[in-house]
């Protein structure tokens, strides 16, 4: 199994942590993991992405052009990545803030609202945990145990009594996201 | 199975020079490797080993402590990125001169001038063939995973010590950003005083030691004679580098028709570039140089008895690729892809430039 993923969108939305994450659950149940992110003089409100690869054999290129899943987070990502989405793989984004939607027919698409529902939970910083459940959702390629140990070493020690609320807003993601 | 840790190459390069008992770490900051001397200052080894870490006030103040330190026959590194790395190249000719062992690490970006903070590998020519002025070589390792920017920590130091000489850990942007899997080595312990005068006081400044002359050292001798013989001496050591610790690595060489030379990240884009070209029948290897001085030239003339061709792949306007011809010797075609300026090639590019130069020219 390899799974090769690019997450794009602003700045502080929590992109960087959340594939920081995913690569220590695959980390978790003995995958190969790489996490490469765009670095640069970006700052919060620009773009940043980050592409994770997870697989059973030893990772070629960390830099790639052509995902089996894009996980867009705003416009500027989704006019960027689209297109690099492999045939038959996997887009999910947030429409919150996304004018002109994804045009594919010969890739599945699935939507979160995930600011939404954020917002609705009292606490936009779990934003990016609901965007990782409803992608876990489609496609269960960490276990959930194994995410939550991700979170418990990914997270310095003094932040572990908020990883009930990170779980539960993966579960919320799970839930709720959608077939567009 | 040792530690397992999600981390950046730049912080396994530090935790890996914790870990190996360094004594000492003189650096100043700089993207993309500002991350080492954040590390190592966050961890703040001198509480877990005794390790000083330091930040000098310039990249001249690091690389002349640097060289101070290792004269007295303590572990000691550096690190900084291209545009820091030029400013450290007169120690670095004084360390050489001196034959003094320490680690100089380069995440490379690119150039000339201060140029921008993303990756490039178009330092090639300033580790390998000398960088400061005089007839010299670093031992000069290419990591191309996380892991090997830890692993490398240990090597570089055994081979500093084996031949008394500075030796570079050349990465660049990639490997220093990037985070991956790595498994970390158990804690080393540091060499005491009395176990570094045992060990290394036939040369370093360690105080005189039962009564023998003092020993000096130094880069400079006025008298010619004794110059070239200590130039000549230098360049046996580099003789024996080439003998003895030539390291590269071959991925699907055994039926290949084609060969991708290629090191550090630009090796891991051209490993995809297989997988590419082998579900199209092109029967395509690489050739991973893991030391770049001494250059792996054996196996590539070994290469060059049955390959239609080569193509060096580099992120630069083509430095190793006059390695590889001069290997080549012009049996077969030699060609060079890469890009400049911070851009990093994508495979799908690396694939077709293979397709257009090497196959189809």
């Amino acid at each position: 199994m390899t799974e090769e993923i690019i997450i794009a969108g602003f700045g502080g939305q929590g992109v960087l942590s959340m594939g920081k994450i995913l690569a220590y659950s695959g980390i978790m149940q003995d995958q190969e993991v790489s996490w490469m992110p765009s670095y640069g003089p970006e700052m919060r409100g620009g773009t940043a992405n980050v592409t994770v690869i997870l697989s059973d054999e030893r990772i070629s290129s960390p830099i790639l052009t052509e995902f089996d899943t894009a996980i867009i987070l705003n416009q500027q990502s989704m006019d960027k990545f689209e297109k690099g989405v492999k045939k038959g793989g996997l887009l999910l984004y947030d429409p919150n803030g996304i004018i002109h939607h994804p045009t594919r027919t010969d890739i599945d698409i699935y939507t979160i609202n995930g600011a939404e529902l954020a917002a609705e939970m009292g606490n936009p910083k779990i934003f990016n945990m609901i965007v990782l459940g409803a992608f876990l959702k489609i496609k269960p390629i960490v276990k959930l145990d194994n995410v939550i140990k991700g979170l418990k070493k990914s997270l310095p020690e003094r932040y572990h009594n908020l990883i009930p609320l990170n779980q539960s807003a993966i579960e919320k993601g799970m839930q709720m996201v959608k077939a567009k | 199975m040792g530690e397992l840790k999600l981390m950046k190459g730049n912080e396994a390069v530090a935790e890996a020079m914790i870990r190996e008992g360094v004594d000492g770490y003189f650096g100043y900051p700089i993207t993309p490797q500002s991350e080492v001397i954040e590390y190592l200052t966050t961890e703040e080894p001198h509480k877990r080993t005794g390790m000083v870490v330091l930040q000098a006030e310039s990249e001249l103040a690091a690389i002349n402590m640097l060289y101070g330190a290792a004269g007295t026959g303590k572990k000691v590194a550096t690190s900084s990125s291209s545009p820091g790395i030029s400013l450290k190249q007169e120690g670095i000719s004084y360390i050489a001169g001196s034959e003094l062992p320490c680690v100089i690490i380069n995440v490379v970006r690119g150039g000339p001038g201060l140029g921008t903070i993303q990756p490039s590998q178009a330092d090639y020519f300033q580790a390998t063939k000398g960088g400061g002025h005089g007839d010299y070589h670093l031992y000069v390792l290419a990591p191309s995973s996380v892991q090997e920017m830890a692993d490398f920590v240990e090597d570089a130091f055994e081979m500093a010590f084996k031949y008394r000489t500075p030796v570079m850990i050349l990465s660049d942007g990639v490997i220093g950003q990037m985070m991956e899997k790595v498994e970390l080595k158990p804690q080393k312990k540091r060499l005491t005083d009395a176990e570094v005068i045992k060990k290394y006081g036939s040369w370093a400044t360690v105080g005189r030691v039962g009564g023998r002359e003092r020993n000096i050292i130094t880069s400079l001798d006025l008298d010619s004679h004794k110059m070239e013989a200590h130039n000549i001496h230098l360049q046996s050591k580099y003789e024996q580098m080439k003998k003895e610790d030539v390291r590269y690595e071959e991925l699907q060489t055994e039926d290949a028709e084609y060969i991708i030379v290629a090191y550090g990240s630009s090796a891991r884009i051209s490993q995809k570039v297989i997988q590419l070209a082998r579900k199209d029948g092109i029967k395509l290897g690489v050739l991973r140089p893991i030391t770049l001085f001494p250059f792996p030239e054996k196996p590539i003339q070994e290469l060059a008895k049955r390959v239609k061709g080569f193509l060096a792949v580099e992120m630069s306007a083509g430095q190793m690729v006059e390695d590889v011809k001069l290997a080549v010797n012009g049996k077969v075609k030699v060609e060079h892809y890469g890009r400049n300026g911070g851009i990093v090639p994508t495979p799908g590019e690396v694939y077709e430039a293979l397709k257009q130069k090497i196959i189809g020219g």
